[in-house]
């Protein structure tokens, strides 16, 4: 049953809020923009704000032991313009890591993180979860990042397997040796030919 | 029913009166994806990530005055769809000054900036998942998206919640704003959840003599889970 229109406010009172389909289940407070001014407030030290921030792009502490990648990509809009003010937050299960980045402080709007290469988790391929935010999303978009040097796994996994064939290789960050170091590029597309597959999580 | 997020109280991606959905969202449909452990968990903070004034925006920007404007206090209780306490979350929040002028430096509202306002703090619900922040009551502010368009006064909002599949990034606003009939993404949310972005004035939060109190209550995912598989 549909509760009336009207917003009950919590009083302490367990029940005292507005019901969702069930008697005693509220209503999911709805998502909104994070907009274009999340900068001091998410990521202010990134940007240069007196204020310090929750996480950055670096996910590990330099003592942390495995291969050190960096993942390095930009987004872009329906006209494939790069898109300056997104936020990109990562979260690798397998350390329990957190990172979070804008992309308007990198002279290519790219945005990057550091930390170690990920190893499997619950018989996955190894993978990244990607949130990303920007004005003009409503709700923020839930993907992954996979690894093209993990085919035979990657081939395996059963996420990457319920994403139709076509847009597998969106998921799929391409190994480069840049100067020394391991880069995955891996690109976010919200539009067009190139969209990357996003999960309704 | 797997901890799902309810699409009939959210927002679609597509929501062409506010015009930067047009090349944003999403075009093809969103995949279905069963959990697993990699949604499963998420990112936990402890007091370590939260400074001593980083709840209170009256005095974490403070460089030779207190901020000008009408101080509030904004609180209320973080739950998951059950009514259960979503407790030692991150709060994260940032919002324009008085005047509605943000700190960013790309706002180019013509409005001032308070040199003794930052606009930004975060807090960890406590126990009982309850929240509080003193500030600024924020200013509306004018923007691009339509002739004479104006947002309403509103606070940003970053939560957590217990898992990744919680995360919650919303805005809260003011009781009986008249900007709100007119403004493109508070109306992008269906009409039957709107009501749940706007706090409520209560005398209940409101400090003598010193401040106004809103209560702004916020529900996350999270109906169906274990409470401790996280942790
Ligand atoms: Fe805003």
């Amino acid at each position: 049953m549909m509760a009336l229109p009207t917003i009950l406010h919590n009083t302490g009172k367990e029940g005292d809020h507005k019901e969702g389909n069930h008697k005693g289940v509220s209503l999911q407070t709805p998502s909104q923009t994070v907009g274009p001014y999340f900068a001091y407030g998410l990521t202010a030290a990134q940007y240069g704000y007196d204020f310090d921030q929750i996480a950055n792009d670096v996910l590990v502490a330099d003592d942390v032991p495995g291969d050190r990648i960096h993942i390095v990509g930009r987004v872009f809009d329906g006209k494939n313009e790069v898109i300056p003010d997104a936020m990109i937050e990562v979260w690798q299960p397998d350390i329990k890591a957190f990172g979070r980045m804008g992309t308007g402080t990198d002279p290519k709007n790219r945005f990057h993180f550091e930390t170690v290469k990920p190893q499997s988790v619950d018989d996955q391929a190894p993978h990244l979860v990607l949130i990303v935010l920007m004005r003009g999303l409503l709700v923020h978009a839930y993907t992954r990042i996979y690894f093209s040097d993990e085919s035979a796994t990657n081939a395996q996994d059963a996420v990457l397997n319920s994403v139709p064939d076509e847009r597998r290789d969106t998921l799929i960050a391409q190994k480069q040796i840049v100067n020394g170091r391991t880069e995955y590029h891996f690109d976010i597309h919200m539009q067009g030919e190139a969209e990357t597959a996003f999960f309704d999580v | 029913m797997e901890n799902k997020r309810d699409w009939s109280v959210h927002p679609p991606y597509l929501s062409p009166g506010y015009k930067s959905t047009v090349l944003r969202a999403p075009s093809k449909p969103l995949i279905p994806i069963k959990h697993t452990l990699s949604e499963r968990g998420g990112p936990v903070f402890g007091m370590d990530s939260i400074g001593a004034l980083d709840n209170d925006l009256t005095k974490n920007g403070i460089k030779n005055a207190e901020p000008l404007g009408e101080r509030i206090v904004v609180a209320g209780r973080v739950i998951d769809e059950l009514g259960r306490p979503v407790r030692n979350t991150l709060v994260e929040v940032w919002q324009a000054n008085a005047a509605g002028r943000y700190i960013h430096k790309v706002d180019q509202h013509a409005a001032p900036i308070d040199p003794n306002f930052l606009g930004g703090g975060r807090c960890l619900t406590d126990d009982e998942g309850y929240y509080k922040f003193y500030t600024i009551k924020p200013g509306a502010y004018p923007w691009g998206n339509h002739p004479n368009a104006w947002r309403p006064n509103h606070i940003h909002f970053s939560l957590f919640g217990l898992n990744i599949t919680n995360r919650l990034v919303t805005q809260m606003y003011f009781p009986g704003d008249p900007l709100l009939q007119y403004d493109p993404i508070y109306l992008g949310v269906p009409e039957k959840s709107r009501e749940l972005m706007v706090s409520k004035f209560t005398l209940d939060l409101t400090e003598p003599d010193f401040a106004l109190g809103y209560q702004f209550d916020i529900v996350l995912r999270g109906h169906n889970e274990t409470p401790f598989e996280n942790r």
